[in-house]
């Protein structure tokens, strides 16, 4: 049958509650999970940044790193050292406690939805029953972090790159919500595990939802791609307008925050996309295939989620190294006079679809 | 000195004994090359002397008024002049468009301390920055310019250094300050009787403007230009270019240098347009001496022309498309360059700075793989075009990014002197290869590729398809190319006819034109370049107001403008 991952943390929680009072063990899984959703959060950053060098190299005829190991395997580890012992600059008439505390917010907000993806049945780490709806609000956190970012640097175009992402990210959270609300719709609960759980037993919602699903899943792309200011719509930290928007006068670990923390948004938008609508940690089932689902079954949750994860974050890469970059009014209308409107219309069609049982 | 005349004397034996081709392989046995008589003093006038017509300060700007009435609406050069006892003055070049008559005049005054002449600024546009150019040199203040600042040289700079008499290192030790960057300018304006002036001050920047520095170390400005723009949100009011970073005084500087060192600060100027700025420079030497190149050299410079052309705008499509944002397109298109600057490498020994034509020929015959590499590469690169067109040109974003973005008129663009790709982007016909054919231009058939939306997506169309012309040209004369010398024997020392000389070449973004006064000496008495990208940055201001600060980024991309051209 299925791993299920509760057995293990019910099996920590008896034998720590065997030797230590009740908040004792809960303390303690408490540090254990903080250190395992740090050491994930850096281990899958420097998995995407490799993966995103060797990518986008190989779409442009080229090779990537090649010198530091062996295919250049320990380049982004030399990269991580570099920025760790650079010296953080501090400016001159430019607001310091604002200034430092930036990057903190953008990098928390990121830890905290990352710690909302389902990993794999019973491996949620935050999960409560309106899980969805924390993921939303958490995840706005990160706007105020560049808003303060291009505010305090005491920079023109830090100024316009935050001003820009300001708008960009604050509208496409709303095509985000719509698309998330479309899936409640038909799913009926806002707990992550909940969804998951749902879609082993009744298949992805992707395929559950047909037609209004496979919008929205399009939508959510590209509303996920724009939360994460990444190409095409990389326009607040375009470098050919703004040198690097708003982190333009940010150096070495506090650079290095937002840069992990684009890195890690683009795995939890992904994260969220293959949780939502790809199943999560579900396996692939087709009715009528006895042996093939049992083969399916069999490999673990864990690579279920990271196999769906990575292949939207490809998707996602390929758009990025592929298209120009939009401009501000155009990323706007994009939003305001497309994506919105489609999404709500959408929205009703899932709704119908819901109410007369045209769902799978 | 003496090394300078020590050097150009070894010059001509070292020619002489060029690296020879292997034999094997050559297509073309290469000849020594035989010598040839010089005429020392031609009995006529070269064909590229200019016909200067000296008007007086009373008749200038009536004269001016009924040219331009007449449709000479194309100020092609204006170049600040000291004739040391007859005093300061400047020559100009203006051009009919749709005819191609052409006039020169020249005005000058005796008064060194305090020189004054009438500005063209209010027939063409392009004067403006051109008349700061001769303010900034010459110290010639001009009536009617309303802006005369320095252009090139720090506003604190003391004297004016182009002048015979001027010792500028003598007031002017390294500075160790920032550069001020006053935000007021003045100029001389005519009363209303329109004799005398008055100065007018007037503001650039107000006070409370929000004015951002693209530049100096910007990643679009394809150098080290600096704009000072002001912003209302992201809608650009107002830009102010500041020139000057880098530059060399490259004008200055050849004229203390024989005229075989000219020529090698000539690929320094716009570096991708190597070939023709030597092409151009060496052309007018050349006429103005009456030496007659061979049909191989001619033919050899039209193929290398033409090569340059290609990389530049391969150059052109890269850089735009990383601007935008499409760095994969600027990978593919850096792919491609590399071979042209592999078959540049064979030949001339240089990627970038080529140092490949000379007074009188070519410094080397081409290599025996020329050919056969140049004629691999024409299909290739016409299929790269396609894929260029499927991985950016085509892309909805990018047209969405560039069509009616930064519409240049037929008439502004003349004003400008906008010449090149961007003046024919907005159906302006002023191919210098149709015009005033040279090299071996009218022996090939091609098109003057033109369009006439005059936006930023028809000037990126207007470059591609100029590869595909140029492809075209390579392709006539590659198998065609006749038996010669590849170097004519000149003089040790090469001395120019005393005249005024102005020859022109279709640079990669441009009319490149070279004026050239002579004293008779080993060393021109002034050598004025027109510079290809400087009208473009002249325009960005009018072109750009109300669009919004990505705009910039692909307007100043399509207009496709190299610093050290503008500054030479």
């Amino acid at each position: 049958m299925f791993f299920d991952f509760s057995k293990v943390t019910n099996w920590l929680h008896g034998w720590l509650t065997g030797f230590m009072p009740e908040w004792g063990a809960i303390l303690t899984e408490s540090v254990l999970v903080l250190l395992a959703i740090i050491a994930l959060y850096a281990v899958f950053a420097i998995i995407m940044i490799y993966m995103e060098r060797k990518i986008c190299a190989a779409f442009q005829c080229r090779l990537g790193p090649m010198r530091v190991g062996p295919w250049g395997l320990l380049q982004v580890f030399s990269d991580v050292f570099k920025m760790l012992t650079k010296e953080i600059v501090n400016l001159r008439k430019t607001d310091m406690f604002l200034h430092n505390l930036a990057p903190f917010l953008v990098v928390s907000a990121s830890m905290i939805t990352f710690a909302c993806l389902p990993w794999n049945k019973g491996a949620h780490i935050i999960d409560f029953n309106v899980g969805v709806f924390f993921f939303l609000a958490v995840s706005s956190i990160g706007v105020v972090g560049i808003l303060l970012a291009g505010w305090s640097s005491n920079n023109k175009y830090a100024l316009i790159g935050a001003m820009r992402s300001g708008a960009q990210i604050i509208s496409y959270e709303l095509s985000i919500g719509l698309t998330m609300l479309t899936m409640i719709c038909m799913t009926g609960t806002m707990s992550f595990s909940e969804i998951c759980m749902q879609q082993y037993e009744h298949g992805w919602n992707i395929f559950r939802g047909h037609v209004p699903a496979v919008l929205a899943f399009i939508i959510y792309l590209i509303a996920g791609n724009a939360e994460c200011n990444r190409g095409p719509f990389d326009l607040p930290e375009s470098e050919s307008e703004l040198t690097a928007g708003y982190h333009t006068e940010y150096s070495g670990m506090h650079f290095g925050y937002y840069y992990l923390a684009e890195f890690m948004n683009l795995f939890i938008c992904a994260g969220m996309a293959s949780t939502i609508f790809l199943g999560g940690w579900a396996p692939l089932q087709i009715p009528g295939l006895e042996g093939f689902n049992d083969i399916m079954s069999a490999i673990p949750g864990a690579v279920w989620f990271l196999g769906k994860t990575f292949f939207v974050i490809f998707l996602l890469m390929w758009l990025r190294w592929t298209f120009p970059r939009l401009r501000i009014d155009q990323i706007l209308s994009l939003e305001w006079k497309y994506l919105v409107p489609i999404s709500m219309l959408n929205l009703i069609l899932m709704a119908l679809a819901v109410s007369f049982g045209l769902y799978f | 000195m003496e090394n300078i005349e020590k050097n150009t004397a070894v010059l001509p034996e070292a020619k002489a004994e060029a690296p020879k081709a292997p034999d094997a392989v050559a297509p073309k046995v290469v000849k020594p090359a035989v010598a040839k008589p010089v005429p020392a003093a031609p009995t006529t006038p070269a064909e590229n002397a200019l016909d200067l017509v000296e008007l007086t300060q009373d008749n200038f700007r009536q004269t001016i008024e009924a040219d331009y009435q007449a449709g000479f609406t194309f100020l092609e050069c204006l170049t600040g002049m000291d004739w040391g006892e007859e005093g300061l003055g400047v020559i100009y070049n203006i051009e009919n468009p749709e005819t191609g008559a052409r006039k020169c005049y020249k005005i000058k005054t005796a008064d060194r301390v305090n020189p004054v002449l009438p500005s063209v600024c209010t027939w063409y546009d392009i004067a403006n920055i051109y008349e700061r150019e001769a303010y900034d040199f010459y110290g010639i203040k001009f009536v009617g310019n309303p802006d005369m600042r320095r252009i090139y040289l720090r506003e604190d700079w003391v004297g004016y250094p182009m002048r015979k008499d001027d010792e500028p290192e003598k007031f002017n030790p390294t500075r160790m300050t920032n550069e001020p960057l006053a935000d007021e300018t003045s100029g001389l304006m005519y009363d209303e009787d329109g004799v005398n002036y008055h100065t007018e001050r007037s503001k650039i920047f107000e006070a409370d403007d929000y004015v951002v520095n693209i530049g100096p170390q910007h990643p679009s400005t394809h150098g080290v230009l600096h704009f000072r723009v002001k912003l209302e949100g992201e809608t650009i009011r107002k830009i102010d270019p500041v020139l000057g970073y880098i530059h060399r005084g490259v004008e200055k500087l050849n004229e203390q240098m024989t005229y075989p060192q000219t020529l090698a600060l000539t690929d320094r100027l716009d570096y991708l347009g190597a070939m023709q700025n030597r092409h151009a420079l060496c052309m007018c030497i050349e006429k103005a001496m009456g030496v007659e190149v061979s049909d191989r050299v001619q033919v050899i410079r039209t193929i290398m022309d033409e090569l340059q052309r290609i990389d530049s705008h391969i150059l052109f499509f890269s850089c735009l498309a990383q601007d935008l944002g499409a760095t994969t397109a600027f990978l593919y298109g850096f792919r491609d360059r590399e071979k042209i600057l592999d078959i540049f490498e064979e030949t001339c020994g240089g990627r970038l700075i080529l140092n490949y034509n000379t007074i009188g020929g070519v410094m080397a015959d081409i290599h025996p793989n020329f050919q056969k590499r140049v004629k691999e590469f024409i299909p290739y690169m016409r299929k790269a075009i396609r894929e260029y067109y499927d991985v950016f040109i085509n892309n909805v974003i990018f047209r969405n990014r560039a069509i009616g973005v930064g519409i240049l008129s037929k008439e502004d663009c003349i004003s400008y002197g906008c010449t090149g790709g961007t003046g024919r982007a907005s159906g302006w016909h002023n191919d210098v290869r149709k015009r005033m054919p040279y090299a071996a231009y009218d022996k090939v058939q091609f098109n003057e590729v033109v369009r006439t939306e005059g936006d930023s997506y028809a000037r990126t169309l207007v470059r591609m398809d100029e590869i595909l012309e140029s492809l075209s040209i390579i392709e006539q004369l590659i198998d065609n190319i006749p038996e010669g010398n590849y170097q004519e024997k000149m003089k040790p020392i090469i001395k120019v006819p005393a005249g005024t000389y102005y020859s022109a070449v279709e640079g990669s973004r441009g009319e490149f034109g070279v004026l050239l006064e002579s004293r008779g000496d080993k060393s021109p008495y002034r050598l004025h370049y027109r510079s290809t990208g400087l009208p473009l940055v002249a325009v960005m201001d009018h072109v750009c107001q109300g669009h919004m600060l990505a705009d910039l980024i692909t307007i100043g991309g399509t207009l496709d403008y190299v610093v050290p051209d503008i500054d030479r």
